[in-house]
């Protein structure tokens, strides 16, 4: 099992939730976030007073899959999030080690 | 803040109880009419208080009681105007609407999150200091005779603003031949002679009002909440009375001399704007200024706020005339075109200079504009209005924007660059365009109002600088460093919002 973490555009979230549920993935947790990459941050001017905005707003995904799904997933994650601009995001993939649904106890796998 | 505050507070409460209502005025002079100071002439009453100007013409014509032009007086309850009283009680309701919510909104949209609380705090708690001060004394010093720099104490706990209409709720006077006098009348200010004193008295109340509020943008996030309870309520009576008196009271020195101020460019936004620069000066820059950003949080708020005060503003300017006359027709109109022409003004000096026209730009340049009429409305025509705006909306840009940076003052919010600096423009150009084609209009002069530009700054300047000096030498004016980064919506009110 991994954990897919993406950083993505915020726009693009939408069209991510229907390509990922079209690959069979059964759950997403979503995050606003800030953050800084290669992208630039942008100015803005109040009253003639600039102020350096260097934390661009970001979106975070994440999900839970199984072995088997987490090509598919990153192939999905990328093909709608990419503009081919500076600031498309990152996705990193951790081991996962084990899954618990609470609802029923149920374990690692079948509890995805 | 804290016991000095409150026992403060409690004592002004306590001031407050002793309702003095019971003593019917007689209809001679008070007492504390001025043996030094003269009435002024009829004509220099007319040409100093335009507001008295259109309203007297219709109840000088009914002979059976002229009301005084020069002191507050009783006239029968039927000569009151009621055209006029509903537009005047509108008016207030307009103008108390300007400071909450709108000036609250405007400012609070505009500081960190972290201070939106105190700011909405300081403008609502203004408006209730402010009303009683003025119940107490300020209204009294601002308009009833006294002498040219002061009013009188005839209307302390308004004493005599009164309407008995019949006999037995006179007869609880105790007083018979004093009743005699008063049944079925009502006191008229001698600048609104046509509605009833309770209305005019209440319509200025909502100016006196704003006007320290305006203050606020000039300390916003630093000031602590006591020391600005202090400063608001000395200078109401200290400043903001004896200003109001010089320009509006017809025996003021200013209207006396000519000084044209028809809604409050002098008495409201120089003599603010000026209080707020000595405001900036005294308590310094804000932790962090010019190196941490301090983008305002919620421009919806400001541009909600903006709007409430232009909306506002119709009952300030056109209520000016106190009357529903030809006059506060005019006040209207060019109210609305210089706005329009100052929002625009600042839009484009935005656009040219800063590279994107901004939505706090241009609410700021409709602020600016609505200023700079203020002193104009009553005595410009529309084209002047279109001159005036476009004026106010260039020159507050620059003061906002480069003339802070040039001296380096941290005036938080622009109360000086937008309110003194576009008072002053309005009021210079005021006796540049004041036409005689209106009713109860004449003819200005630049020179005059620029007297009454000095003389507001200069007095405006020091007092306000001496109370912020002996506040800060006595409770203190500003907060702690650690209370004001962490914003004093929990370090001063102990609340805050998402």
């Amino acid at each position: 099992m991994k954990l897919i973490t993406a950083i993505i555009r915020p726009h693009k979230l939408e069209e991510l939730r229907t390509a990922v549920g079209e690959v069979g993935v059964q759950g997403v947790t979503v995050t606003e976030v800030r953050g800084f990459g290669r992208q630039r941050g942008h100015t803005e001017v109040y009253r003639g007073a600039e102020y350096l905005v260097e934390f661009v707003p970001k979106t975070k995904i994440e999900i839970a899959v199984d072995d088997p799904l987490v090509e598919r997933v990153i192939e999905a994650i990328s093909k709608t999030a990419r503009t081919g601009k500076v600031g498309d995001g990152k996705i990193f993939v951790v081991d996962l080690e084990q899954v618990v649904r609470i609802r029923t106890g149920e374990r690692d796998a079948s509890a995805l | 803040m804290t016991a000095l505050s409150r026992s403060f507070l409690c004592a002004l409460l306590a001031l407050s109880a002793p309702v003095a209502w019971a003593d019917p005025p007689a209809e001679a002079t008070p007492s504390s009419a001025p043996a030094s100071a003269p009435g002024p002439a009829p004509q220099a009453a007319a040409a100093g208080a335009p507001a008295a100007a259109p309203a007297a013409a219709p109840a000088a014509a009914s002979p059976p009681a002229s009301p005084s032009t020069t002191e507050p007086s009783l006239i029968l309850n039927s000569q009151i105007n009621s055209g006029d009283t509903a537009w005047m009680l509108a008016s207030m309701a307009l103008v108390l609407m300007m400071t909450v919510p709108g000036l609250a909104l405007f400012y609070g949209g505009m500081v960190r999150k972290k201070n939106v609380l105190g700011t909405l705090m300081q403008s609502f708690a203004i408006t209730c200091l402010v009303t009683l001060l003025w119940y107490v004394i300020g209204y009294s010093l601002a308009f009833t005779p006294g002498t040219p720099y002061v009013g009188g104490l005839s209307r302390l706990f308004m004493n005599g603003v009164i309407y008995i209409k019949d006999v037995a709720a006179a007869a609880a006077t105790k007083d018979t031949p004093a009743v005699e006098a008063v049944i079925g009348k009502v006191s008229v200010s001698h600048l609104g002679v046509t509605i009833p004193e309770t209305v005019y008295a209440m319509f200025q109340l909502t100016f006196a009002i704003i006007t320290p509020a305006l203050i606020c943008g000039a300390f916003a996030e630093r000031m602590k909440f006591s020391a600005m309870l202090w400063f608001m309520s000395i200078w109401s009576i200290i400043v903001y009375a004896p200003i109001a008196h010089w320009m509006w009271e017809p025996g003021g020195w200013g209207a006396t001399a000519g000084v044209l101020d028809f809604a409050g460019g002098t008495v409201v936004h120089i003599n603010s704007g000026i209080a707020a620069l000595a405001c900036a000066l005294a308590l310094g820059k804000r932790v962090g200024f010019n190196k941490e950003p301090m983008a305002p949080h919620n421009l919806v708020l400001t541009v909600i706020g903006a709007s409430l005060l232009w909306v506002g503003w119709f009952g300030f300017n056109a209520g000016s005339a106190v009357a529903a006359d030809g006059r506060a027709g005019m006040a209207m109109a060019v109210t609305q075109i210089a706005t329009a022409a100052a929002a625009l003004a600042w839009m484009f000096m935005e656009w040219t200079v800063k590279g994107k026209p901004s939505v706090l730009g241009i609410a700021s340049g409709a602020v600016a504009g609505l200023v700079a009429i203020t002193p104009a409305s009553g005595f410009v025509m529309p084209t002047p209005a279109v001159i005036i705006g476009i004026a106010a909306g260039v020159i507050c840009f620059l003061a906002a924007t480069s003339l802070k940076k040039a001296l380096g003052y941290d005036d938080s919010l622009d109360a000086f660059g937008v309110h003194c600096i576009g008072g002053i423009v309005g009021a210079l150009l005021t006796g540049v365009f004041a036409s005689t084609a209106l009713d109860g209009g004449q003819a200005g002069s630049v020179v005059t109002q620029l007297k009454g530009v000095l003389a507001t700054l200069v007095y405006g300047f020091v007092v306000s600088y001496l109370i912020l000096k002996v506040i800060d030498m006595t409770i203190g004016l500003r907060v702690t460093e650690e209370e004001e980064r962490e914003g004093l919506d929990v370090s001063l009110h102990g609340e805050h919002v998402e």
